[in-house]
């Protein structure tokens, strides 16, 4: 079999963005938790809030290292792999994707160095100020990544000339149609991440007993956090797919599973679409519910993949399957949200083992969410990669053969399995290490990882617990 | 008119960036080559915590260069990184394995070895990659339209091979000077005795090189025997740093042969600079063929203007932070 190096490309891709998007998705939310706890404590002068935003901090930390390793690959996929595009694009992509980087490094300059480590040398207020700032920095990092992405959806504020973009106006281009609800549904995801993932940890503290007190605090403010987001997420999410139904139809069709185009569509369940027969195998669908949630109207029409030629549809079963399971965890996540809420009188949030070991599992759950989220946008924007205007294969790298992108895909894979492997080990060590002994000894600032003195050796494995 | 402006101070802006790079993580990846040779385990602590507060910050400007040039020459972005895909790739896998064993590192004592064999051959070959892209550079690239048109391993030749060992060697040089400014004791004598012979390699290698060069293309030759004689001041100024890095250790100088050693790179990158001006894509394309739009310069350089001169107060005052001699079992962690 001949190795195609547009495939191989697409999945290289696919495997650096999923793998590096997983650390930003958590930062962006634990930087703003870090940044409410540690306003919590000037405000309280509590010292439990001050324990958890020492022990939110290293995690941040640890998080942030391993984000900022994974993204210098980002800053040159583009043009090893993606050259004509990048050449086609750059006008537009260039400057925003450096804005990014500026931002990013503005942060990690002056703010990120006195909140992991100025604790005991500048005055609270300034402490809380730098978490603000630090949580404000990750968003605008986001929007500029974002900006280019839904850029990539609903081009506009461009034209081409010479085959290559001009910009024509920086705000139609970077406030493009799809950005601002985009935007919106990866700060709820951020936040939802940011929340599953200390709800489960407090959990886990709580089954063992452990400093149960502040992880009582974390998981209950957390608990509420999630009972306005999951649901927020869910009307996000839907005014996100109206809004893709306007500008990118045959994305709603690959979600829908639509074929033909027809009124009163029926919500799918399950189905298998096969592009080779043009539909479906073994549908289950309810009636008319896809047009009552598209168009809010049950007889509304919705658009059918077969209205765009064979060869300008995306491959439907991806987008289908990863849509499903990014709302089916999306509606789990709103009933343990939901069950939290039933579980406070008396206080059995804090001693439901049952649903405190749920918890533990749903730390994951967000972020399988958001990659099967990312993997509907990007598969069902296929196979334009700048949507209408350029093709996937049209922005191949023209030089690159099967051989080079899969030297380097299995090469990335080993790469990122061994930074993954030692920054979750690492990570669970810190949490296994807990808040009851911080210490916070640095007297000068470092890089990210330093703020933590977990040893990486499991030496005492029996010793606490 | 505008855009001739732009152009030349995002050029200058880019070329900056590469030598803050150059010399910056340079020391700190001379010290990852020079790790499995150092006398013991104290050592290579002491190595490791002169650079562990800064190092990430040095490769701040690697990642500014890659983003700049996307947006400011973005023909170079689209021609360089295609044609050096798998030594990028190399490159990338080199930093990012030593920037984890270097976290890592000081948090294990069991693995301890894994982590110092990851952190020497990530420095050992992303150098190597690195000097292997300037040795590509100097060649030039095969292009057809305004794409890349050669093939998987145009980029290593005999020639970008012998650059390769040449940044090895230079860095390494780099490192040793470095360690003989921070560090004391048998540490900064096992360091000392190292930079003769480094100095000795990097300039052999810099005669065959500078000897090679200007048979491998016309315009190189033409700019260096044409009429503009007074180029030839920054070879000259080279090899004078790197008589004064000899002079300077013979007479147990600290801080000075490090100084030295850089003043040797700054010279050596512009003589490098200036064998091709203004070709940005050697052999066909100017930094004019390669600049992206003028609204588009101007847009980003608003921000960067801004930023620069954070990252470098920022730069210079944990380096100042941080300043002085590196002691055994002194360490930050």
């Amino acid at each position: 079999m001949e190795l195609d190096p547009l495939i191989l490309s697409r999945i290289q891709f696919a495997f650096v963005v999923a793998f590096h998007a997983i650390f930003p998705v958590f930062t962006i939310g634990l930087a703003s938790y870090v940044a409410l706890l540690q306003g919590l404590f000037v405000a309280t002068r509590n010292p439990l809030w001050e324990r958890l935003s020492i022990f939110w901090t290293k995690a941040f930390a640890v998080v942030f290292g391993m984000g900022v390793v994974s993204g210098i690959v980002m800053a040159f996929q583009f043009g090893t792999n993606w050259s004509n595009f990048s050449q086609a694009a750059s006008n537009f992509i260039g400057p925003l994707l450096s804005y990014e980087v500026v931002t990013a490094f503005f942060l990690e300059a002056g703010f990120l160095g006195v909140l992991l480590f100025g604790r005991h040398k500048v005055p609270a207020g300034l402490h809380l100020f730098a978490a603000i700032m630090v949580a404000v920095g990750t968003f605008i990092s986001a929007f500029w990544i974002l900006a280019s992405n839904s850029w990539l959806h609903t081009p506009d504020g461009i034209e081409f000339r010479g085959g290559h973009v001009f910009v024509t106006s920086w705000i139609d281009a970077i406030f493009n149609p799809s950005f601002p609800y985009r935007f919106a549904h990866m700060a709820l995801a951020s936040f939802l991440t940011g929340g599953f993932v200390v709800c489960g940890v407090s959990a886990w503290y709580l089954v063992r007993g452990r400093e149960v007190e502040a992880n009582r605090k974390a998981l209950s403010m957390t608990m509420w956090l999630l009972l306005v987001a999951a649901p927020l997420q869910a009307f996000v999410g839907d005014e996100h797919g109206l809004n893709t139904l306007e500008h990118q139809p045959t994305k709603i069709a690959a979600i829908e599973g639509n074929w033909e185009t027809q009124s009163g569509a029926p919500l799918l369940l399950f189905a298998i679409p096969d592009r080779g027969i043009q539909g479906n195998h073994f549908e289950i669908g309810i009636p008319k519910v896809a047009s009552l949630i598209l168009t809010h109207d049950p007889a509304g029409t919705i658009p059918g993949l077969r209205d765009t030629p064979v060869d300008e549809q995306p491959p439907v079963w991806i987008t289908f399957f990863s849509f499903r399971i990014m709302v089916g965890l999306g509606l789990l996540m709103i009933a343990f949200a939901i069950a939290g809420l039933l579980l406070r009188p008396r206080g059995r949030l804090y001693t439901s083992r049952l649903y405190l070991r749920g918890l533990q599992f749903m730390t994951v759950a967000p972020f399988i969410a958001v990659i099967a989220g990312w993997f509907v946008t990007e598969t069902g924007r296929a196979p334009w990669i700048i949507y209408g205007h350029m093709t996937q294969a049209q922005g191949l790298t023209p030089s690159l053969t099967g051989g080079m992108a899969l030297f380097t895909l299995l090469g990335y894979m080993a790469v990122y399995a061994v930074i993954f492997v030692a920054g979750i080990y690492y990570l669970t060590r810190v949490v296994d290490h807990g808040m009851e002994d911080q210490i916070d000894e640095i007297e000068r600032p470092m890089r990210p990882l330093s703020t933590t003195h977990v040893s990486f050796d499991k030496e005492n494995p029996t010793s606490r617990g | 008119m505008a855009n001739i402006d732009l152009s030349i101070i995002w050029a200058i802006i880019i070329a900056f960036s590469i030598i803050m790079y150059v010399l910056m993580d340079g020391f700190d990846l001379g010290l990852g080559i020079l790790f499995p040779f150092a006398p013991d385990e104290d050592s290579r602590d002491v190595m490791m915590n002169s650079v562990a507060p800064i190092w990430d910050g040095n490769e701040t400007w690697l990642v500014l260069g890659g983003a700049g040039l996307l947006a400011a020459f973005p023909l170079v972005y689209t021609i360089l990184l295609p044609a050096l895909y798998i030594g990028v790739f190399l490159m990338l896998a080199g930093l990012i394995f030593r920037g984890v064993a270097f976290e890592f590192r000081f948090k294990s004592s069991r693995h301890k070895r894994w982590w110092n064999l990851s952190f020497a051959g990530g420095s050992a070959v992303a150098t190597f990659a690195q000097g292997c892209v300037v040795g590509a550079y100097i060649q030039g690239f095969v292009t057809e339209g305004r794409v890349y048109a050669g093939g998987a391993l145009d980029w290593l030749t005999p020639f970008s091979v012998l650059t390769g060992f040449g940044m090895m060697a230079g860095y390494a040089l780099l490192g040793a000077t470095w360690l003989v400014m921070k560090s004391e004791g048998h540490i900064n004598q096992w360091a000392r005795r190292l930079i003769p012979g480094l100095l000795f390699g990097v300039l052999a290698i810099f005669a065959v090189v500078g000897v090679w060069t200007p048979f491998i293309d016309d315009g190189v030759r033409e700019r260096w025997f044409g009429h503009i004689q007074i180029i030839w001041i920054l070879p000259a100024l080279a090899l004078a740093c790197a008589f004064g890095i000899y002079r300077s250790i013979k007479a147990g100088r600290e801080v000075m042969p490090f100084l030295l050693t850089m003043g040797m790179f700054v010279f050596t990158y512009l003589g490098l600079l200036v064998s091709r001006w203004p070709y940005v894509v050697p052999p066909k394309f100017t930094l004019w063929d390669a600049a992206s739009a003028p609204e588009s310069q101007l847009f980003l350089l608003i921000g960067v203007l801004f930023v620069i001169p954070i990252i470098l107060t920022y730069t210079a005052w944990s380096y100042w932070v941080f300043r002085g001699k590196v002691r055994v079992g002194e360490g930050y962690h």
